[in-house]
């Protein structure tokens, strides 16, 4: 007994310097993502910022949120996913469906806002559990190939459906308005017109306390002994197997948790906006939050969240090059991933900064040398 | 009858499908990597063959094999800036710099050939003694109309298959292909130049994609600087749907894609199509995990 209680007391010393490290990384991304929020915010109070930020900042946090998600995906389970803007949609769709059929019956915004919110993860991650029962049964790029098959049929479906609400209840139809609406009755969901009319309640302090959840959530997560589990199988799928980890099960967890928070993600993003269209999630979204995560480092939530909201301003920043801002974003990002991918490649870059440098500043520096000498 | 007509305008869009999947295939399978780029060399190809007959007026074979010259180069130069500093590094790195380069082709054509839709000439068209103008035949008395682009986009499918398979099976490049996409340490101590035979491989596989752009631009005669990319998402679900790697596997994949497509389109609906497709995809990776022709690896435990 005695022997026992030693031997937990050793591993429970063990798990706490282990966590310590662990707490030491996430207290700064915690830290990081307060202190930009405040200085934004207050920023945002005084008139300090641009209207152009001031419109991009709950975007900006919808994106970071996804980021957040795809990295659970991608960095902590190691599966690459192409569809994650299908969740994002299901979420935008279905959590202002929600806020709209509410409108009435709740006027607080901040509530409505929060229920919506509520509403979309939860259907992201009924949809997130459902795709993941095919898509988690293979491996490598044939379960790209399926998340991306997925985000596809997602966005057809939004295309096409069309939900109203009237006093006998919701009506959904596909393809064609069948829903045969009461007077009364008021259409939610308009097929590839999208969804119209939505109240702009998203704040960007909702945005925050959201990016703050989904950090809580991940951070528990990978902190858990499923997250340690979902990182094993990762490492080593086999040996992970061997020792009698259920890998389904946990990847499961993993992507429907992954899921849940796109879902909440697309509800905040879309509450931003007065209209939204399936469309605006397509594809390219999804590699869009993919380059984020790889840009920040798989893995690094911090790294991604940075990525996410530099890359979400940069193509906005680069508005005075207009037709060549989005050149320069291909050209930055390749010059990126062969920089911090390529040796010679880094090296050759750090020279030419150096020439540059005692280009511009060969005298200053020659000076700082000899006052060091 | 129009059943009969459905199937033959799907086999020829999954031609084309299979043609740019054949160019994904090759290179997924020796260079392990996907590479994204792969459509919008499509696009490319489509607007060098359009500029060189209308504004330059060279007949369209010379347009086509400009086509298909600039975008070996293309390919080429492509594969040396960004992929060949990329090959020890992880693959999602490389699979980002493919969606940069992507990128950068396509906001590249809309600098240069603007964002407004070219309507592509179709050229395989006979004109009669009469002067009338004739793009097809028909058959059965004139029950079923076949377009002569339809017919050549098979035929130039059929052959490209075929050469495809005769060349990696015969010719020596063709071995060093198979063997660097076996093992690449292997291959380089038996006197095997990987890094040319990888250049090769984005080499064919990028005239190949040019050839599809001529062909897909014919059959739907809408040019823009973002036309390659659906084509290029569906060539990829072909290359994996018949086991990425396999030359026949991308050929019946591709086939397939097509014929269901048309379906979709004439049977259920026209916006659900692309719904269709991938459900169908779906379903068939759920049953056959690795493709229809794809080899299944057995693990090493």
């Amino acid at each position: 007994m005695n022997m026992k209680l030693g031997k937990l007391g050793a591993s429970e010393t063990d798990k706490l310097r282990h966590m310590n490290s662990f707490g030491r990384k996430n207290a700064i991304t915690y830290g990081f993502v307060i202190v930009v929020g405040a200085i934004l915010m207050a920023l945002n109070a005084t008139g300090g910022l641009s209207s152009m930020m001031r419109g991009m900042l709950v975007p900006i946090c919808a994106y970071v949120v996804m980021a957040i998600s795809l990295n659970l995906t991608v960095g902590i389970m190691g599966e690459l996913s192409l569809g994650h803007a299908g969740f994002m949609s299901v979420g935008a769709f279905t959590g202002t469906a929600a806020a709209i059929s509410l409108q009435n019956l709740i006027p607080q915004a901040g509530l409505r806002l929060f229920i919506a919110l509520l509403v979309g993860a939860i259907f992201g991650a009924i949809f997130g559990f459902l795709i993941g029962i095919p898509v988690l049964r293979l491996k490598g790029d044939y379960l790209a190939i399926v998340t991306l098959a997925f985000g596809e049929i997602i966005k057809s479906i939004f295309n096409n459906l069309f939900v109203g609400l009237d006093s006998r209840g919701f009506h959904f139809s596909l393809l064609s308005d069948k829903t045969n609406l009461e007077p009364d009755g008021k259409l939610i969901i308009g097929g590839p017109m999208g969804i119209g009319g939505i109240q702009k309640i998203s704040t960007f302090l909702a945005g925050l306390i959201l990016i703050l959840v989904a950090l809580f959530l991940v951070f528990h997560f990978i902190n858990s002994r499923q997250g340690r589990a979902v990182m094993a199988i990762r490492d080593n799928r086999i040996a992970a197997e061997s020792v009698g980890i259920p890998v389904f099960r946990y990847k499961m967890t993993a992507f429907t948790l992954s899921a849940a928070i796109a879902g909440a993600a697309g509800t905040l993003f879309a509450m931003n906006y007065s209209t939204i269209v399936a469309n605006k999630f397509d594809f390219n979204t999804s590699i869009l939050i993919l380059v984020f995560v790889v840009l920040g480092g798989q893995g690094n939530l911090l790294g991604g969240i940075i990525a996410a909201a530099a890359l979400t301003i940069l193509p906005e920043a680069l508005r005075q090059f207009s037709d060549y801002r989005m050149l320069v974003y291909a050209i930055v990002l390749i010059l990126v991933m062969l920089a911090t991918n390529n040796a010679t490649f880094r090296d050759k870059l750090g020279k030419c900064g150096r020439k540059i440098k005692s280009i511009f500043g060969g005298k200053a520096r020659e000076k700082e040398e000899t006052a060091n000498v | 009858m129009a059943l009969l007509g459905y199937i033959i305008n799907g086999i020829s869009l999954g031609s084309v499908y299979a043609i740019i999947a054949l160019g994904y295939t090759m290179v997924y399978g020796i260079a392990k990597m996907l590479n994204f780029a792969h459509g919008d060399v499509i696009m490319v190809g489509g607007y060098i063959c359009f500029y060189a007959v209308f504004s330059f007026e060279l007949p369209w074979p010379v347009g086509v094999l400009l086509a298909v010259i600039v975008c070996t180069v293309l390919g080429i130069v492509i594969e040396r800036l960004a992929y060949k500093p990329l090959r020890a590094a992880p693959s999602l790195a490389v699979l980002i710099t493919a969606i940069g380069m992507s990128y950068f082709l396509q906001n590249a054509a809309l600098l240069l050939f603007s964002s407004n839709p070219k309507v592509f000439p179709n050229f395989f068209t006979v004109t009669r003694a009469d002067g009338t103008v004739k793009n097809g035949f028909e058959l059965f008395g004139g029950q079923l109309k076949v377009a002569y682009v339809t017919v050549i986009t098979i035929v130039c499918c059929l052959v490209i298959m075929l050469a495809l398979m005769l060349f990696t099976s015969k010719t020596k490049t063709g071995k060093a292909m198979r063997a660097c996409s076996e093992d690449k340490g292997a291959a380089q101590l038996m006197g095997i130049n990987v890094n040319a035979t990888i250049s090769t491989t984005f080499a064919i596989g990028s005239a190949l994609a040019a050839i599809a752009g001529v062909l897909l631009c014919s059959a739907y005669p809408m040019l823009m600087p973002t036309t390659g990319s659906m084509p290029g998402i569906k060539a990829f679900t072909a290359a994996v749907f018949g086991g990425i790697g396999s030359i026949p596997g991308a050929f019946l994949g591709g086939l397939l894609l097509g014929v269901v497509e048309i379906f979709a389109k004439a049977y259920i609906s026209t916006q659900m199509s692309d719904a269709v497709v991938f459900a169908i995809l779906i379903i068939v990776l759920l049953v056959k995990p690795a493709g229809l022709l794809g080899k299944q690896i057995r693990e090493k435990v």
